[in-house]
């Protein structure tokens, strides 16, 4: 590409660059640098109505280490998240091997179902999930004393902590496994078939050859997949916020997403609520810092 | 081993084995399909039944006596369109800017060689990682501070810049794939760089444009925790928190006004996953993979 010369060239290049960069730059970091910046200070309402905001130093970081629902919330988030992207990861991917182990027709229905399942908004989902689970007349309490477990005729599912994350966490875990069977199954599908062939035929099955064939060659989408997964599960915030809407127990199912809310856009207390979602950032960083290392592996090619 | 290699795969026994294991195998597949489809099926069945059904002890499986009452009374509402405008306003914003923005820093990224260029890579990735739970205290004072809270153009202003960053990166994968000799057969037959671009690379991402405005559309039509701290006036809402607003606790829950609001909701998406499906996955490969 020589028709331009080198500085015209590279002007282009950041002419093309620019806007993208003016609305990232504008919607994202500057709001970031202002947060990160207010973690510093005392910024409460008496700040919102015009006062100067005075410099804090460490004493939002304080109140947040301090405070003993912001722990809670973490630990909710990190055993949530655990939970939820350990086992959308299994069942994706026994769902995608299983695709491969039927015939053409049900692997098909059952990649239908999959799309369907992905496309289904996130709010759409959480009406569905609670109707599901009403305790007067959800399917699932009907379903339960059916099949004659006491006492769940009537219960009321976001009532209890346990019950409450039982619920989010099954509706987190439906709504991703659909992109864990499409991802891994797509990487299976690229897995030599000679050489799952070859492994039959020397008496690797089931277990075996999935440890030892298919495993290995997918190491790479698989790792993937288990990184996103812990991200998204990390942030949640929509489910947990609405079906807190819904339940009345606010305090003792908090996550870090909807901690921050309650402090920041509820409580008027700007100062700590930048502060415990600057810790939450560099959280996501430290967890994420890995997936980019891989990215950027792959851009450098 | 020689003994074994040189065994036919199909004695009796092995293809009565493999059969069994088959067909387990679809059993398992179909019951997999099946529970993943229920809460979908749910939604539009509930959608459909009469509120004396909805609310009787034995759950009605199938909407025998059909009737559109709940979506009648949810497309005569004042409300719904409200928020469906809101919607639809915001959607087609973030859609044009994405991919118009993506396209531009795709190419300069992927055919331009500048000293930034490596740390505006790394920059998109981690921008990419930086959840919106993290940062919309922040970007609500801003867009209080800029008058911009309950507005179509506020919350347009946050999506785009929290998915032009992903879009780039999608957007990259689709250019790098076209060959830059087709570019250069063009500006050797008269074309401008730009008119290069414009006519042979543009019409050659075809699918990554797909894939990306399905993402980007995505991205806003679902969003929901800006929306809930940007777009407070009952005016002001999106088609998410408009259907929060139907239920509460100790409210007598209108569950079929909700599932029809949650069905409508959702069609116009389950018909783009299913037109455009191969793109999404294609899209997907390049964006996340690459």
């Amino acid at each position: 590409m020589t028709s331009l010369s080198m500085p015209a060239e590279r002007r282009l290049g950041l002419l093309l660059v620019l806007p993208a960069v003016a609305i990232v730059l504008v919607a994202l970091l500057y709001p970031l640098g202002r947060q990160v910046l207010m973690s510093f200070q005392t910024f409460g309402l008496a700040q919102q109505f015009g006062q100067a905001p005075a410099f804090a130093g460490l004493e939002n970081y304080a109140a947040v280490l301090e405070d003993g629902a912001f722990w809670a919330a973490l630990v909710r988030s990190l055993v949530f998240c655990a939970l939820c992207a350990a086992l959308t990861v299994v069942i994706g991917t026994a769902g995608a091997l299983l695709l491969t182990a039927v015939p053409r027709w049900i692997a098909m229905g059952v990649q239908a179902v999959m799309l369907v399942a992905w496309a289904m908004p996130v709010l759409s989902s959480l009406q569905v999930f609670q109707w599901l689970f009403d305790a007067r007349r959800g399917v699932v309490n009907w379903l339960l004393t059916a099949v004659g477990i006491d006492g769940a005729a009537g219960f009321n599912w976001l009532s209890t902590p346990v019950s409450f994350f039982a619920v989010a966490g099954l509706l987190v875990i439906w709504m991703s496994v659909p992109l864990v069977v499409f991802m891994v199954y797509a990487a299976v599908t690229q897995v030599d078939e000679s050489v799952i062939e070859a492994a039959r035929l020397d008496g690797a099955h089931g277990v075996r050859l999935f440890t030892t064939i298919i495993m290995p060659s997918i190491s790479s989408v698989f790792l993937l997949i288990c990184l996103l997964e812990i991200i998204w599960d990390l942030r949640v915030f929509t489910q947990i916020h609405v079906l807190q809407g819904s339940s009345g127990i606010t305090e003792s199912t908090h996550v870090l997403g909807t901690y921050i809310y309650q402090i920041g856009l509820s409580g008027g207390n700007y100062g700590v609520a930048a502060a415990a979602a600057t810790i939450m950032l560099l959280l996501m960083l430290l967890v994420t810092g890995r997936y980019i290392q891989l990215l950027l592996r792959g851009a450098k090619d | 081993m020689t003994t074994q290699a040189l065994t036919p795969r199909s004695t009796p026994r092995r293809r009565s084995r493999a059969g069994a294991r088959r067909i387990l195998a679809s059993a398992a597949a179909i019951l997999f399909a099946l529970v993943w489809l229920f809460p979908a099926y749910w939604m539009l069945n509930s959608s459909l039944l009469t509120d004396e059904e909805l609310t009787s002890r034995v759950p009605v499986w199938f909407p025998a006596r059909a009737t559109l009452a709940h979506y009648a009374s949810i497309l005569g509402s004042a409300d719904f369109w409200s928020a469906m405008r809101m919607s639809a306003a915001i959607a087609a914003i973030v859609v044009v800017g994405s991919i118009a923005l993506g396209f531009f820093a795709a190419l300069a990224i992927s055919r331009f060689r500048f000293r930034s260029r490596m740390s505006l890579i790394i920059g998109i990735l981690i921008i990419q990682m930086i959840p919106a739970e993290t940062v919309f205290v922040s970007q609500y004072r801003m867009l209080d501070t800029w008058d911009l809270l309950n507005s179509v153009a506020g919350a347009s202003l946050i999506y785009l810049g929290t998915n032009v960053p992903f879009t780039v990166w999608l957007l990259k994968g689709f250019v790098d794939g076209v060959p830059v000799e087709l570019e250069e057969a063009a500006l050797l037959d008269g074309c401008s760089r730009m008119g290069a671009f414009f006519r042979v690379t543009l019409p050659l991402i075809g699918s990554g444009l797909v894939a990306s405005s399905i993402f980007a559309f995505l991205a806003s039509w679902n969003e929901y925790t800006l929306a809930l701290v940007s777009l407070t006036s009952s005016g002001s809402q999106t088609l998410p928190l408009w259907i929060t607003s139907f239920s509460g606790m100790n409210q007598n829950t209108d569950w079929g006004g909700i599932m029809a609001g949650s069905t409508l909701m959702a069609l116009p998406v389950v018909i783009l996953f299913v037109l455009v499906q191969r793109n999404m996955v294609a899209g997907l490969t390049a964006g996340a993979v690459k």
